[in-house]
């Protein structure tokens, strides 16, 4: 820690603190996840943690391996997947939306269909 | 032995070894003996302070702004800041790839999503004061308990290897390489994900007549 200090404005950038940034993205996307009501926010959310695990499977790459791309090529892939799970998940947005006019998670059971009734013995 | 003898050394032994802890280096040169001093690491400094309390601020502003519009939008400027980051860290076609794809593609759908099933400049209602309270308290824990474990592993020392620019011409020939630690077989799996979701986001979304 000492060292760190020390070392805080006349040395490179320390690993911690790119940690910390992403760290921080990643936990706002987790508060965005489980509180918001909006499909779309939703997806913003997950974008937010996508994009953190990003940051630090670069950051880990650059710092402790730097002669070797498994970090880099990794959050290379991990940005095509993002953007194929994004495609999918508004085309789905957008047909829920043509049958229910709205995209709120709490009016997803609208979507089911009305069963008989069957008293269950 | 001077030091670029000695970096050189390091960057062979850690090439294909596990992770050991190695001494930090207090000034370092890069492999072509060009010396990094005080101007450009405070220029450095600088902007990865901008660049973090950019991410930092709009990111939490992103997930709690109540109109949906302004939530893209400041997701659109995290993913900038954050292409910021990996052009400090030397990565310059990752710096590309995430500017294009993520901020100049990915925030395109979201906005064409976003004016798709909202009318413009509507409010979002605020969500019950229990489920936000809930979602405060886990994310607020797990922040805490990864912070608790970045926080005891500082002393941990690592060398920070004064790279130039990624190669361009190295990340081709490593994408599309058959060799070990080469990534052709990744790439063409990508390319049939690729081809799935186009086909299923078309046969989803498509007006059904």
């Amino acid at each position: 820690m000492a060292d760190l200090i020390t070392n805080f404005f006349s040395g490179p950038i320390p690993m911690e603190a790119y940690l910390v940034i992403s760290l921080i993205m990643f936990f706002a996307g987790v508060y965005g996840f489980l509180s918001r009501k909006n499909l779309l926010m939703i997806l913003i959310s997950v974008e937010l943690i996508l994009n953190a695990t990003d940051i630090n499977f670069v950051v880990f790459n650059r710092y402790l391996y730097p002669g070797q791309l498994e970090g880099f090529f990794f959050a290379l892939f991990t940005i095509a997947i993002s953007a194929c799970e994004t495609a999918v998940a508004i085309a789905i947005v957008i047909n829920i939306y043509r049958n229910l006019n709205n995209v709120e998670v709490d009016s997803l059971n609208e979507l089911k269909e009305e069963s008989t009734e069957q008293p269950e013995s | 032995m001077s030091i670029v003898n000695l970096l050189k050394l390091f960057q062979s032994v850690t090439y294909h070894s596990s992770l050991i802890t190695q001494h930090y280096i207090p000034f370092f040169c890069d492999l072509e003996n060009k010396l990094y001093t005080g101007s450009n690491i405070m220029a450095q400094q600088i902007i990865f302070y901008i660049l973090a309390l950019i991410i930092a601020v709009f990111s939490i502003m992103a997930v709690t702004s109540k109109r949906l519009i302004r939530s893209a939008t400041y997701l659109l400027f995290v993913l900038l800041a954050t292409a910021g980051l990996f052009l400090i860290m030397g990565y310059h076609y990752l710096f590309a790839v995430q500017t294009t794809v993520y901020a100049g593609g990915i925030m395109v759908l979201y906005i064409f999503a976003v004016l798709l099933t909202q009318k413009p400049g509507e409010k979002i209602t605020p969500e019950p004061l229990k489920q936000r309270v809930l979602a405060i308290v886990l994310a607020a824990a797990g922040f805490l308990f990864c912070g608790y474990i970045i926080v005891n592993n500082f002393n941990r020392v690592y060398t920070y290897v004064a790279l130039d620019e990624m190669n361009t011409k190295f990340v081709g020939q490593t994408l599309m390489g058959t060799g070990k630690f080469q990534y052709l077989l990744p790439f063409e799996v990508i390319s049939v994900l690729l081809l799935a979701c186009i086909v299923g986001a078309i046969m989803i979304a498509r007006k059904r007549s």
